[in-house]
């Protein structure tokens, strides 16, 4: 205990650990390495605590000042019978002390709680990485459950990698003899004790951890004292055993980031943020209509906790009500939105189509997950956007925006209430589970740099009959925008009726009339047409690339990876991204026209490749992938290379 | 009736304290729209159109603070027809519709115009869940046993056996008891009346506006084109008197023809061997444990035992008026409240300190 690195039980100046370090020194005679980015994957039964270890370990990254992105991977069961394979739960962060875009191809360090974690995520480990397994774990049955018929840790099959046997729970329940608790209870805080060796490992600063253990078992002290002893204990296991003979140093990504103050945040906490920014930037109450689905419930919570900016949130009794609900409160005046995930969306069409009707704002956010049907709860995929696009009876077009990291989540969210509130329609806010549960540093903006999204309500009549008389009517259109008057009850002299019904133009009436119906369904399709959106961005810094890959959504994060690794090599590409896939960029069809190749990576079987084919006649290849898991930057990097080279 | 409604008046205050008055003086023909009703002639829609109409001055409340919204079918024109606030939406929607603007906007009296097809079948969930939510809606159910639009299909409420298009050889669903079912549903005001009884129709009307939270209005509505003289029993005077059963709230439960003390000869007491309701006949049995019917009662039991009375099959012993009229939260006042105790405690919310957080780091340039 005498090298300069204090243990965190000593630590009282709040200092970080980190800094406290000159990289090379080998105090207490260990070695110290830097590097520049580490992924370190914790995996672990899903009672095993791997996403909080995942997200403590970010937190202390995140305040450290590394750039960072993440990876929760979790099955849909909340507790699948332990030590099954199904059963694993996953968490991996790629850290750097440079800008990083996604959560990493493959780990460095595999902790393995189990031997069904580590035979579960084994596949994704690159020879020479460095395993920690809890030896503790690694008995016949455990080991029979996922088909080894002899250890892994003893038969040689682990030879290629640095292998670190810990016997992690024993050595928690002995560090936490004292306590007086179960031998069960003890071994809860197994995952703490891993965290604990892993934070000395990489010198990630401390307090955050303890202050957060303190405060979420505040009512229980016992266990909160246990939980931070255990964590002490894992970094102090680092610190003298013999078998942990380096730690790393990865710097903070001071030149990654622009000056500022910055957080880490999560897509879904970014969305939600961003629809109580939209709320208060146009003075308008916040309402949500929602049921409970995976990965968007997540919203429903933490709106629910800001009563206090007069957000209303309302759990209905299903997707079909919690769209309803918030078409009323449309109706009535307020920012509505609806949160779910591609089945309920499904529920919701008609709903949908009857707001495209009413012409009222309303947001759908559509949190996107693996399907058809049920499909995979818990993961990713890009597969709603002709659902989003298409998936109503009639003509019923709705714009659709679509964030790109799990921080744009929340600009994404107030460019969809800008565009609903602007021409009184529904919008579809695509995001997916890996944005979701994704977290990366957010530059916190400035409030007063934030969009005014303030609406003018009809307040009086708005025609003048041939005879004179002065009338509201409801659709009469704004000439601009094409946007009808948003009249709310309560509102004086402006009694009107609304449906689904076709109306007349103008006056809002039944109206079976033909050629009216033919004016009206070209009317709204050129209102969503003819919305602003600012044009799409080429990224081709050499301007001789001939190649160019579009992508949308959350594949912004590997796309840019793969094209930096394809410059990298000399090669030249252009990137673009689409934020809004209804109505697209006016620019589109000429950038698109302007290279060669154009290829479209997605997490669907060629959705967007498909509309760009249709509408803009391009040969568009289109490269796919639906395995519930975000692309990797290496292999999309060869897709690239191919194209190039056609 | 008159005392049980002088009974009300203070709760009809509390009920539309938030909606603001008319400014003057309304008629009947200040809630007529300019649009030209659509339904069939002879419908019995027309009858509680203009009971509605005719009832809103006595409200006073300012009109472009009402809103109808319907789901789909022949009721659900309705809102087209009041010179109100509407919203015709999608079918069986139109109470989680109602729900979202009603929650949001207190200042408004929200009414909920659907049929038998809209709100019991494929909206069944929605009214279930507004009942018991106790959202301040006042929903009218026009319950015509058949569908109207679709031509002529039985629906939710229709009698087993019935032939129409769709069941040729009779219908084999069982039907729903609309009113039995929103008891179940922890519905806080229960009424059922008929269409051409525009006497009945707006008393119960006036007790529903005074309703503080959801109140269910059961009315029987004749189709005089798929389904006519569904109610006829109900409506003949002489059969009637046997039919129907008058529900009061503060007098005995009595029906049929007159006895001698006035009232009717038959009376509804507690089957004291099973706890059920039964109908005796008082001239011979005495009218001393005849029940009073108590809607007000904080227990559904009775008002579910008066509910069953009625046979589905001919309408005999169908209870008419308030079954049920309790005081329970309502929803939309707890959310409110629920966002004045959230100021309360963390004071009014701050954009720039929630987007903060807790954990930021600062990167200088």
């Amino acid at each position: 205990m005498t090298s300069q690195v204090s243990s965190p039980a000593e630590k009282t100046d709040g200092a970080l650990v980190g800094e406290q370090r000159t990289p090379g020194d080998g105090g207490g005679g260990k070695e110290v390495r830097r590097l520049d980015r580490v992924i370190i994957r914790f995996a672990g039964d899903s009672g095993d605590g791997m996403q909080l270890t995942g997200d403590r370990f970010t937190s202390e990254t995140a305040s450290f000042g590394n750039d960072l992105s993440t990876l929760p991977n979790f099955p849909a069961e909340i507790r699948a019978p332990a030590g099954t394979l199904p059963g694993v739960s996953s968490f991996q962060l790629h850290f750097a002390d440079h800008d990083i875009l996604t959560p990493g191809d493959a780990p460095n360090v595999l902790v393995a709680m189990n031997p069904a974690a580590l035979k579960a995520n084994i596949g994704d480990v690159p020879r020479g990485a460095e395993i920690i397994v809890n030896t503790d774990e690694f008995t016949k049955r455990p080991m029979a459950k996922v088909g080894y018929a002899t250890s892994p840790l003893e038969d040689g099959s682990l030879e290629a990698y640095n292998v670190h046997p810990v016997p992690l729970t024993t050595l928690t329940i002995e560090a936490l003899k004292e306590f007086g608790l179960s031998r069960k209870e003890a071994e809860r805080s197994k995952n703490m004790f891993a965290l604990g060796l892993l934070s000395w490992m990489y010198h990630r600063p401390t307090e955050g951890t303890e202050k957060f253990l303190r405060s979420k078992f505040a009512k229980k002290p016992d266990i909160a004292e246990a939980n931070v002893t255990a964590f002490r204990a894992g970094w102090n296991f680092g610190e003298t055993t013999e078998d942990f003979a380096t730690s790393y140093e990865v710097a903070p990504a001071t030149k990654a980031f622009p000056t500022g103050t910055y957080r880490n945040i999560s897509g879904n906490l970014a969305l939600s943020y961003g629809l109580v920014a939209a709320s208060q930037q146009a003075d308008l109450p916040l309402y949500l209509g929602s049921y409970p689905i995976t990965p968007a419930s997540d919203i429903l919570h933490e709106l629910s906790k800001h009563k206090n900016f007069g957000v209303r949130t309302f759990q209905a009794e299903d997707e079909i009500a919690g769209i309803g609900a918030a078409l009323g409160a449309a109706f009535g005046g307020s920012l509505a939105v609806t949160t779910t995930s591609g089945p309920g969306v499904a529920l919701k069409s008609e709903t949908i189509g009857l707001a495209v009707s009413l012409e009222l704002p309303l947001l759908i956010v559509d949190i996107q997950r693996g399907g058809p049907s049920t499909g995979l709860p818990t993961k990713t995929e890009q597969a709603d956007l002709l659902q989003a696009m298409y998936g109503r009876n009639g003509e019923a077009p709705v714009p659709i925006v679509a964030p790109k990291t799990p921080a744009d989540c929340f600009d994404a969210a107030l460019d969809a209430a800008r565009i609903a509130l602007t021409y009184r329609t529904p919008v579809f806010l695509l995001s997916d589970g890996y944005l979701a549960n994704g977290s990366e540093p957010w530059r916190i903006p400035d409030v007063d740099e934030l969009p005014d999204l303030r609406v003018q309500f009809a307040s009086g009549p708005n025609h003048q009959l041939a005879d004179g008389t002065e009338v509201f009517w409801p659709y009469k259109r704004d000439e601009q925008t094409l946007a009808r008057p948003w009249a709310v009850p309560g509102t004086p002299g402006l009694e009107h009726r609304i449906g689904g019904i076709e109306k007349q133009d103008g006056t809002g009436n039944i109206s079976y009339d033909p050629a009216n119906h033919d004016f009206m369904v070209r009317t709204r399709q050129a209102k969503v047409d003819g919305i602003e959106v600012p044009d799409v961005e080429v990224d081709d810094p050499s301007g001789q690339a001939r190649t160019l890959v579009v992508g949308w959504g959350s594949t912004y994060g590997p796309i840019t990876a793969a094209v930096r690794r394809v410059r990298g090599a000399g090669a030249h590409i252009a990137q673009a991204h689409l934020r809004h896939l209804n109505p697209f960029p006016r620019n589109l069809g000429e950038v698109l026209r302007r290279y060669d190749n154009v290829v479209v990576p997605e997490m669907n079987l060629g959705q967007l490749s498909t509309l760009l084919r249709a509408k803009y006649l391009v040969d568009a290849r289109s490269h796919t992938q639906v395995s519930g898991m975000p692309f990797k930057a290496e292999q999309l990097a060869e897709v690239f290379k191919e194209a190039i080279n056609d | 009736m008159t005392e049980t409604i002088s009974e009300e008046k203070p709760a009809q205050i509390e009920a539309l304290s938030l909606v603001p008055k008319a400014e003057a003086k309304q008629s009947m023909k200040d809630f007529k729209s300019d649009q030209e009703v659509r339904w069939c002639p002879g419908c019995g829609d027309y009858a509680v159109l203009a009971a509605v109409q005719g009832f809103m001055p006595e409200l006073g409340l300012a009109k472009e603070n009402i809103v109808f919204v319907s789901g789909i079918g022949c009721s659900s024109r309705f809102p087209y027809y009041m010179n109100t606030y509407g919203m015709h939406s999608i079918h069986g929607r139109a109470p989680a519709i109602a729900t979202g603007l009603a929650s949001s906007r207190r200042d408004l009296s929200v009414w909920v115009v659907t049929g038998d097809g809209d709100a019991l079948s494929i909206g069944g969930n929605h009214l279930i869940h507004a009942l018991r939510r106790n959202v301040n809606l006042k929903i009218l159910l026009f319950n015509n046993r058949i569908y109207g639009l679709t031509k002529g299909q039985y629906s939710p409420t229709s009698e087993i056996g019935k032939i129409t298009k769709s069941t040729p050889m009779g219908s084999l669903d069982a039907p729903f008891n609309p009113v039995s079912l929103a008891l179940g549903a922890e519905a806080s005001f229960v009424a059922r009346t008929v269409d051409s009884d525009r006497k009945h129709l707006t008393s119960v009307l006036r007790e529903a506006a005074a309703h503080p939270g959801t109140a269910l209005v059961e009315i029987y509505q004749n189709c005089n084109i798929f389904n006519d003289g569904a109610f006829e029993v109900l409506k003949d005077k002489d059969k009637a008197l046997e039919a129907v059963i008058r529900l009061e709230h503060g007098q005995p439960i009595r029906f049929g023809a007159p006895a001698p003390d006035g009232l009717g000869s038959k009376g509804v007491v507690r089957d004291p061997a099973t706890g059920d309701l039964k109908v005796i006949d008082v001239t011979e049995e005495g009218a001393d444990g005849v029940l009073v019917h108590d809607a007000h009662a904080a227990s559904p039991t009775t008002a579910f035992a008066l509910s069953r009375l009625a046979d589905p099959e001919t309408l005999h012993r169908t209870p008419i008026g308030v079954l049920r009229n309790v005081e329970r939260p309502v929803y939309d006042t707890m959310m409110s409240d629920q966002l004045d105790s959230a100021i309360e405690q963390k004071g009014k919310g701050d954009l720039a300190t929630l987007l903060a957080g807790n954990d930021t780091w600062t990167v200088v340039g």
